[in-house]
């Protein structure tokens, strides 16, 4: 689950890691009137799910009040990919004589906390870590004990040559560090971290992304949620337990497992379609969940044709068959759905198709180029 | 003739009287699997379904019947412990299906697990079978199977079913399938997999069905190239999802790609895997290197 940098900064901030003052605005007056407490010049930074936020224009300084109104204005309401800008974060300017990155990962590799550490940090990160990786020092940390003292004071060593700078650093390290371990985050990163020409050490920046696992026992992490910065649809598959991303193409998919839903979505792509669409149903079936799909891929007027593709294992084809007939009496399906379906109570699940005049075909490749061809017709 | 489950398998499941695990340990009980034992705390001398006893814990089943591999089908936030009693009780392999346990828990119980010097496969995963031996330790559908001289791997779980069914209805029967899971962190990757099949005699060509994500698959095509003198053939899924919008930069940093199917592809193709662009590809892509 993202969170939005605010959200990062006050997780970050609970576990004492320096950072500006500042704050959170939903309108440009707003905006204002925080730049007007923090004095000076602010920066105004889009509060969106996001990379790339200063590239795209959503990072602007505004040297008062009145520009800090003029920008949020702007601000708010952009699109950055896709997404609209609805918050802003108000922060006074900093004056950087140095910008480091640190950053903390769950490593697929080591099965361990990583921490990435680099003097060369800023915008650019990205491009230091593939031309000039040796900039980047790592170290994977046993999460039995955690960060040792050692370990970040070597990592800070390697970012400031001033020792009181250095034992900041260390500290920022085993706060972000905390910081990841009691909030349940698979990413903690500050970038910039900063040194000012009075040679504080300062969070500037602050990204933290939450394991979507830890959410079922952690509720006080799931009310970070902003659902006004996702998808729609996304936001109601989330509620419906279903696994549902947006795609630009006319081709709805339900399926049940998320590595069938993939390949289902390229064997569309192969058949020369486009899919609307990843939805994954889950394991465990029920009609409900059926119904609820086909209710969010309808609701995509760009929806040409839809294909159910289910391979029952744990799910029970009949249920699918069920949910679908049921979907179809609580409301219009107005495209064509090709339903392939085999595996657990084929046989009950094509019987209850047919009651209501529909077919099922076994094949998945059948199913795809058919479902193709008339989304096709019907564009 | 197989790898990880065999005759020789004596099975305990670990949440037996469970919604889900009474479920699976049913199929595998009408499969044929040897279940010997059931855990679930507090249920302890019952017996399952008139058959199988139940134990209070790991360690009373193993000395009570020896069972020597264990599945474990209890909910997220107690599986991790589940996966830590079994090692303790050094089981030697360990199979977990639960779906959605913290990250942060297997990152703690892996070293653990190493340190008892036990397997783990998975957690989120389908499991394993070796249909010549009717061994079915997880819920891959026991129908969909024949007994046969191809391994298969996955990462996937109606994914392989797919792949499978193409198999058995070809006539091509299967040594062993295993599920290793989508977890970032799982017990036995790629790499554990086909060493074994190349080691298995019993085995005699690989399928392996990869995802986008991480580096598992360019790191096992690596080992392909180098250790693996089976015939392979290998499905990427997910060639046309879209890049995610992805925050932070420490994904790309750490792994210093980000994990696409045209990087896997490429990493396929140079270590000669037979590319599946579709999955009843693995047909032709099997026969033309059998």
């Amino acid at each position: 689950m993202n969170i939005h940098e605010y959200q990062a900064r006050a997780l970050l901030k609970a576990q004492g890691i320096p950072m500006l003052d500042g704050d959170v605005a939903s309108t440009p007056t707003e905006a204002e009137a925080i730049a007007r407490r923090l004095g000076g010049a602010v920066v105004i930074k889009a509060q969106v799910h996001a990379g790339g936020r200063g590239k795209a224009g959503g990072v602007r300084l505004a040297r008062g009040p009145g520009e800090a109104l003029d920008h949020a204005a702007e601000i708010l309401g952009m699109q950055i990919k896709g997404l609209t800008v609805q918050k802003v974060l108000v922060v006074p300017a900093a004056e950087i004589a140095s910008e480091s990155y640190l950053g903390l990962i769950m490593d697929r590799e080591t099965q361990r906390p990583v921490f990435m550490v680099s003097a060369a940090g800023g915008v650019d990160i990205e491009e230091v870590a593939q031309q000039t990786p040796e900039k980047i020092v790592r170290l994977a940390v046993d999460p039995t004990y955690g960060l040792f003292p050692h370990q970040a004071l070597r990592l800070a060593f390697g970012l400031y040559r001033d020792f009181a700078q250095v034992k900041a650093a260390a500290r920022i390290m085993e706060q972000l560090y905390a910081a990841f371990v009691a909030n349940g985050a698979s990413l903690a990163e500050i970038n910039p971290l900063v040194t000012t020409p009075d040679g504080r050490v300062l969070a500037l920046d602050a990204k933290i992304v939450i394991d979507d696992n830890e959410l079922f026992w952690r509720p006080d992490l799931g009310l970070l949620r902003d659902e006004t910065a996702e998808q729609p649809s996304e936001a109601a598959a989330r509620r419906a337990n279903l696994s549902f991303i947006k795609l630009d193409g006319d081709v709805g998919c339900v399926v049940n497992g998320a590595g069938l839903a993939m390949a289902t979505m390229d064997l569309v792509k192969y058949y020369g379609g486009e899919p609307a669409n990843f939805l994954d149903i889950g394991g465990s079936s029920s009609p409900e969940k059926v119904i609820n799909a086909l209710k969010i891929i309808t609701a995509d007027p760009h929806v040409k044709a839809i294909l159910f593709n289910i391979f029952g294992g744990i799910t029970r084809t009949d249920d699918v068959a069920n949910g679908i007939v049921a979907a179809t009496r609580q409301f219009k399906v107005k495209v064509p759905i090709v339903i392939r379906l085999t595996g657990t109570n084929e046989a009950e699940a094509i019987r209850v198709l047919n009651e209501v005049g529909m077919t099922a075909l076994s094949d998945m490749d059948d199913a795809v180029a058919r479902v193709v061809q008339l989304a096709k017709e019907a564009a | 003739m197989s790898i990880f489950a065999d005759a020789s398998t004596r099975l305990l499941v670990q949440g037996i009287t469970g919604r889900e695990g009474s479920f699976h340990a049913r199929q595998m009980l009408e499969y044929g699997t040897n279940i010997v034992a059931g855990v679930t705390p507090g249920k302890g001398g019952q017996r399952f379904d008139d058959k199988v006893p139940v134990f209070d814990t790991v360690a009373d089943a193993v000395e009570a019947t020896g069972a020597n591999t264990t599945v474990i089908y209890v909910p997220p936030m107690s599986a991790a412990a589940a996966i830590v009693e079994a090692a303790d009780a050094a089981i030697p392999m360990i199979v977990c299906i639960t779906e959605g346990i913290p990250v942060m828990h297997m990152s703690r119980t892996m070293p653990f697990v190493r340190s008892r010097g036990v397997r783990l496969i998975g957690p989120n995963c389908p499991g394993l079978i070796t249909p010549g031996a009717r061994a079915k330790v997880g819920i891959i559908p026991g129908n969909i199977c024949a007994p046969g001289r191809v391994g298969l791997v996955s990462r996937s779980g109606t994914l392989t079913y797919e792949v499978v069914n193409h198999l058995t209805r070809a006539g091509i029967g299967q040594s062993t399938c295993v599920g290793i899971g989508g977890d970032p962190i799982i017990g036995t990757n790629f790499i554990d997999c086909l060493r074994a099949f190349q080691e298995d005699a019993g085995t005699d060509a690989i399928v392996m069905i990869g995802e986008i994500g991480g580096t598992d698959e360019q790191n096992a095509a690596q080992f392909v190239k180098t250790r693996v003198t089976k015939p392979v053939v290998g499905f990427i899924a997910g060639q046309t999802a879209p890049k995610g919008r992805r925050m932070g930069h420490a994904g790309a940093i750490i792994s210093g790609s980000s994990g696409t199917a045209e990087e896997k592809l490429a990493a396929f193709e140079a270590a000669g895997i037979g590319i599946m662009r579709r999955p009843v590809d693995v047909i032709e892509q099997l026969r033309k290197r059998m």
